[in-house]
């Protein structure tokens, strides 16, 4: 066991867990950010910068600070060390200045995109990117390419964090696609024209951070926040099965693997749980899903109740006419909350 | 005449074929330690000798050598580096294209020290010409039992080949050029795991650069004190400049470490002073990425010393007032050089050249491009001064690999010591079209 102090939180974890997990275990604000880091793929993360921490003790045994930020997602703990992330000013800064470099070229396209509102850069860049941007030059465009009919690329909205390009590593059988060209014109791209196609190549859509690889059989259907998710399963003789369901009143309009906290699926699913079972007769349900990230698909549901009860409660004390309080057509009546 | 140890018959008629080299000392080195000398012995020498890693760096070489681990049933590998892509230097290809046999004779007794049998040579695709040579004198030094089987009866065996890179400068990063020998996209690795842990296809392996590997030649010969009573304190032997620019006599030189800059500018025996008789305004004292001084800081340093050309005079007074030797890439420039058209040179360069990996290197070196492109079009404000340095201090330090520092430095450098030149652009559009013009005009105006 080793231990770990971040942001003044002290902690035992296993011996090579690296900062960002360590951070993920105490919780709360001190979790960096990640976008290329993905737990279970391996040798994710490094990429995208954004989850840069302070080292400023190095160990017990080697007491020195490291000289620059390290990314935490690749960095192992060392017994006695001492890392800063929200503590340190500085650090913010720069992981300000990360979240600009990524937004440089991305086109911002979010009124049109079909991952807006569960968007890790627009989480991101919401908690800790600026308000405008100093970029005064065009953005960066490609040349459209199909990569078949399931999955949707739009290559200007990748922040090139390689997590679909590991998972067509490790969990498909063949890999069709990957990194071309160098630099600030480096894609992704199938070599020569190909389409990705095979069982598991669906799972692209749930790791990819932004809309770059959307899920085309949902496309322009719905915003996500108009959708409500349901857990359920079925039996599957590729995957597990177990699924979650968007309903958009009786329909169901996608079908996604089941997303954790920090917005990794906890199983990797097959293209036909994925695509072709669309019924809920196909499914047996569960129950409403858990959405605690300050998404705002959140806003429409079953977690937010709490949240506006206690408010309401609030307003009531504060107003100075007794406990009535007015609010708008359709909003929950506190009176008989 | 200063002493020479890796150059000393580089003029010689037909140095770079076996018969040649060997009437001229040649691998009598190698025939010492395969000899009388054990891998420890070598190792020992290196290590008194104080040799640093002459690509840049400047890491102590046997400290570098005594990391490599040495698992059981495990072959460890010796990578050369010879993919010398760092504006303004060129002192790898003036060695093997002329001593091609320094460099193999270099790997045989490093490989020997490290108790590597197999060696690889990532030579740059520009290169391919030297490719060729290197190729040859392989050829010729398998066939005189110098490399192969049981080399000088000793029982060593070794093999060395030549690999041909694509012309990437990301590949001179020794992890994105561990990367690109395995077959793979040139990536740089996020370290640790070092190389000396697990490096090419996950082996022990030591990455030097070409002329670090020559320069174990006459430490072995010569014995490592006495390569180490050359130079300046830490800054032992001797090391190749690639000079270039507006002096009289550009070219590749071997200095005693120590020399002054001031002679190594201006001494005949080395540039031969300002071409044309201008006035010296700047000098990048080791290739493209470290830090642009101007004349005063780099003849002295800010506490007044004379400055050598050594690693620790060089970079006295950090990156305020010093720079580095780096790779030993020296480029002067006179009076009537214009510092930001020079910076959006080397800039452009470094957006060309980054892998795209990680998020800082890949979108700050192409808008801190665009930038300087802009203020060179005479449409830059006194705000895009202030936000260039922004950029380059939020590249610095953040990325895997070195290539962003290397991007991030000649702007802050350049910025730091002559921002009034860049106001002046911003402030005076009109009168840059034509840069040579503009400062005629402004001498004019000055006497």
């Amino acid at each position: 066991m080793a231990k770990v102090t971040i942001d003044g939180v002290t902690a035992e974890v296993p011996d090579g867990t690296t900062i960002l997990n360590a951070a993920r275990m105490i919780g709360g604000d001190l979790v960096p950010p990640a976008m290329c880091y993905y737990t279970k793929l391996k040798t994710s993360g490094g990429y995208c910068r954004t989850c840069i921490v302070q080292v400023t003790k190095g160990s017990d045994k080697d007491p020195r600070p490291m000289p620059k930020p390290v990314a935490s997602c690749r960095t192992t703990v060392m017994d006695g060390m001492e890392v800063k992330n929200i503590t340190s000013p500085e650090l913010l800064e720069a992981r300000a200045g990360v979240v600009e470099f990524l937004l440089l070229n991305h086109p911002l396209d979010c009124p049109v995109c079909d991952q807006a509102g569960e968007c890790d850069l627009q989480n991101l860049a919401y908690a800790n990117g600026k308000a405008g941007t100093r970029y005064q030059f065009p953005r960066r465009e490609f040349e459209k390419i199909d990569i078949g009919d399931k999955v949707q690329l739009h290559m200007t909205r990748c922040i090139l964090c390689y997590r679909c390009v590991k998972v067509a590593d490790q969990i498909t059988d063949g890999r069709v696609h990957g990194v071309i060209n160098r630099g600030d014109v480096s894609e992704i791209s199938t070599y020569v024209a190909n389409v990705i196609d095979n069982d598991f190549s669906g799972n692209v859509i749930d790791v990819c951070p932004v809309g770059a690889l959307t899920d085309k059989t949902f496309r322009f259907k719905s915003r996500v926040w108009y959708t409500k998710p349901v857990d359920a399963h079925r039996h599957c003789t590729k995957c597990t099965g177990k699924v979650r369901l968007w309903y958009k009143g009786e329909d169901v309009l996608r079908v996604t693997g089941r997303k954790d906290h920090y917005g990794e699926v906890n199983d990797w699913i097959c293209n036909e749980c994925r695509f072709d079972k669309k019924k809920t007769a196909d499914w047996t349900i569960e129950g409403p899903s858990h959405i605690d990230r300050g998404s705002v698909i959140s806003a429409n549901h079953y977690e937010s109740l709490k949240a506006l009860k206690a408010t309401i409660e609030r307003q009531k004390k504060a107003l100075p006419h007794g406990n009535k309080v007015s609010l708008g057509h359709g909003a929950l009546d506190p009176n008989n909350a | 005449m200063a002493k020479k140890l890796l150059l000393e018959y580089d003029h010689v008629p037909g140095i770079s074929t076996l018969d040649v080299y060997r009437r001229h000392g040649g691998y009598a080195s190698l025939n010492k330690a395969l000899k009388d000398l054990t891998p420890a012995q070598v190792l020992e020498e290196v290590k008194t000798s104080g040799l640093r890693g002459r690509g840049g760096a400047g890491f102590p070489t046997g400290m570098k050598w005594g990391f490599l681990a040495r698992p059981e049933g495990v072959p460890r590998y010796l990578v050369c580096n010879a993919d010398e892509s760092e504006p303004g230097t060129f002192k790898d290809r003036y060695l093997m294209e002329r001593i091609p046999h320094l460099l193999i004779e270099g790997m045989v007794l490093s490989s020997y020290a490290l108790g590597a049998n197999t060696s690889y040579i990532y030579i740059r695709g520009e290169y391919y010409y030297v490719a060729r040579i290197l190729e040859r004198a392989i050829a010729e030094a398998y066939e005189a039992g110098l490399l192969g089987k049981n080399i000088f009866n000793s029982g060593f065996d070794h093999d060395c080949y030549v690999h041909v890179g694509a012309g990437a400068y990301i590949c001179g990063e020794e992890t994105a050029l561990l990367e690109s020998l395995e077959g793979k996209r040139g990536n740089p690795r996020i370290k640790p795991p070092f190389p000396a842990v697990a490096g090419l296809y996950g082996c022990p392996t030591v990455v030097n650069n070409v002329e670090t590997i020559a320069a174990v030649v006459p430490i072995v010969r010569d014995g490592g004190a006495a390569y180490a009573g050359i130079g300046v304190g830490k800054s032992t032997g001797t090391k190749l400049i690639s000079a270039s620019g507006h002096i009289n006599r550009p070219g590749v030189y071997e200095i005693e470490l120590g020399v002054p800059v001031e002679e190594f500018i201006f001494s005949d025996l080395y540039c031969g002073g300002m071409r044309n008789g201008k006035k010296l305004k700047a000098v990048v004292a080791g290739g493209s990425s470290v830090p642009v001084l101007p004349a005063d800081l780099i003849l002295k340093t800010a506490a007044g010393e004379p400055r050598l050309m050594t690693y620790e005079s060089l970079a006295d007074g950090g990156f305020a007032s010093g720079t580095m030797l780096g790779s030993g890439g020296f480029i002067v420039m006179d009076e009537d050089t214009s510092i930001v058209k020079n910076l959006w040179n080397f800039t452009r360069f470094y957006h060309h050249e980054s892998c795209g990996q990680c998020s800082p290197c890949r979108e700050g070196t192409g808008w801190m491009e665009k930038i300087l492109h802009k203020i060179l079009d005479g449409h830059g404000t006194l705000a895009d001064v202030d936000l260039l340095w922004d950029i380059q201090s939020k590249i610095e330090g953040k990325t895997i690999c070195p290539l962003g520092d290397a991007a991030a430095w000649p702007v802050a450098s350049a910025i730091r010591h002559f921002r009034k030149e860049f106001e002046e652009y911003v402030t005076r559009p009109a009168s840059i079209r034509d840069v040579k013009h503009y400062y005629r005009l402004h001498s004019m105006a000055e006497a």
